[in-house]
């Protein structure tokens, strides 16, 4: 499926180059042909961080076999933005924290940190997961910052957006997939873990039930993978797709709008940086709570399969 | 775009678990202590104020009940003063009365007395008077012993007024 995408979005910036093209070559001045894939390695991955008046390369680390395979662990511009947005939660939150040694009443930023912490714990993880998913608040929490942080961090001139890559989003989502299997079997005992994945059906029905159950376990992630990845890149490629216009006109008079439009959607996407990492954290606690609250309604839930 | 590099997705991972491992220790942890401090802190508090009002409540209501049987007390305290009172004023009263009833009573023999002394002194000296009188009138000398026995003898026929 990937690669058909990527046929499919190579096909589009090929179709969008020839129009330019014909537009340059219509407009009769400089025979210079635009290459709109150079505005997409913006959002690609690369080994190169843009810095202002330049750019620096990321250092190379030979490959490293694990378990048979063997993996480029050399870091990327992904990775860069992905380090510097972690440590700037780190700052952030440590900074936050040390507010509290203080004053059990904070102000300012830790006010406004505190609001989403209370948001997360109060309105996402006890509403899906009820009392016993208090534990289960610091991987929430994590996981909302981080990748607000990865979202936010590429609107930021220069920047990069991680979570527009879909490794990484890949990564999230495998996490999130251990947490709500070891949630479920926490909370039910492995027993029932395993019961569950029959459905409750007849034992004559288990070979389709059971494959369809473990799929279901890994649809879950899938999705919140795909989500998050087509969210972040897509707000970038329409940005991109605008600021292009100008360069695919050769006019000034189209600036304005795209600037404006640009800018509409830069705004845009600064909600969805936040409604994202909210669905993401929103959607695992409630998977989560899904796997652990079932033992408790095995009855119910045979009955409505 | 849409080539999947599996370093990313290691990194990806390694970043996330040093992520949890740090703020989970130095950030979540005190962030939710502080929370749940300040939350049980608000819950006592609103606790006490609930208790100090029942308190309250209840205070006002038996200061109620108090200045009610005080005010009864009080009734009462008042009724019987007034009794003691009347009771008080009718001894007095009377004892007063009494008291200008003998006085009166002793005060009209006193006055019984002094005029009976009166009468009697007065009697006397009529009769000395009546004897010199008589003295001078007869310009005898009579037996002034023998004649006022006379006299008396003839007064005391006269009736008594």
């Amino acid at each position: 499926m990937l690669t058909i995408l990527e046929k499919a979005a190579a096909d589009t910036s090929k179709a969008l180059a020839d129009t330019a093209a014909v537009a340059s070559h219509g407009a009769g001045e400089h025979g210079e042909k635009f290459e709109f894939s150079h505005l997409l390695d913006h959002i690609k991955d690369g080994r190169e961080v843009e810095i202002p008046f330049g750019h620096f390369e990321l250092p190379h680390i030979a490959p490293v076999n694990i378990g048979g395979m063997v993996i480029d662990l050399s870091p990327t511009k992904h990775v860069f933005f992905l380090a510097l947005s972690a440590l700037l939660l780190v700052v952030v939150a440590l900074y936050a924290a040390s507010r509290y040694k203080k004053s059990l009443v904070p102000s300012g930023l830790a006010n406004a940190f505190e609001s989403l912490v209370l948001f997360i714990r109060d309105e996402v993880a006890i509403p899906n997961m009820g009392k016993g998913g208090v534990r289960y608040v610091p991987y929430l929490l994590t996981t909302f910052f981080f990748i607000l942080m990865m979202n936010v961090i590429g609107l930021v001139p220069f920047g990069a957006t991680p979570t527009g890559n879909i490794a990484v989003t890949a990564g999230l989502a495998i996490i999130a997939f251990f947490m709500i299997q070891i949630s479920a079997i926490r909370a039910q005992g492995f027993g029932h873990y395993l019961a569950h994945l029959t459905g409750g059906v007849h034992w004559l029905l288990w070979p389709i039930m059971v494959p369809i159950e473990i799929l279901g376990l890994f649809t879950k992630p899938f999705a919140l993978c795909i989500r998050l990845f087509a969210n972040m890149t897509g707000g970038h490629i329409v940005i991109l797709s605008l600021i292009g216009l100008i360069f695919l006109f050769r006019s000034f008079v189209v600036a304005p709008v795209s600037v404006l439009f640009a800018l509409g959607i830069n705004m845009l996407e600064l909600f969805v940086a936040f409604l994202q990492a909210y669905v993401f954290t929103m959607l695992t606690s409630l998977f989560m709570g899904l796997g652990m609250q079932s033992g408790h309604e095995e009855h119910a839930h045979s009955e409505s399969h | 775009m849409f080539e999947v590099n599996p370093g990313l997705i290691i990194w990806t991972m390694i970043t996330f678990g040093v992520l949890v491992l740090i703020l989970g220790k130095f950030a979540w942890k005190p962030i939710l202590k502080a929370l749940d401090e300040r939350e049980e802190k608000i819950r006592s508090a609103i606790e006490q104020a609930d208790k100090a009002r029942a308190e309250a409540a209840q205070l006002l209501k038996q200061n109620e009940k108090n200045m009610a049987k005080a005010e009864v007390e009080y009734q009462k305290m008042m009724r019987e003063a007034r009794a003691m009172a009347d009771k008080m004023k009718e001894d007095i009263v009377t004892k007063a009365r009494l008291q200008a009833e003998q006085e009166l009573k002793r005060a009209n023999e006193e006055i019984q007395r002094n005029l009976e002394a009166a009468k009697h002194q007065l009697r006397s000296e009529v009769a000395d008077l009546a004897v010199k009188a008589a003295e001078k009138i007869l310009d005898e000398t009579l037996d002034a012993q023998k004649h006022k026995k006379i006299v008396d003898g003839f007064l005391n026929q006269l009736p008594k007024n």
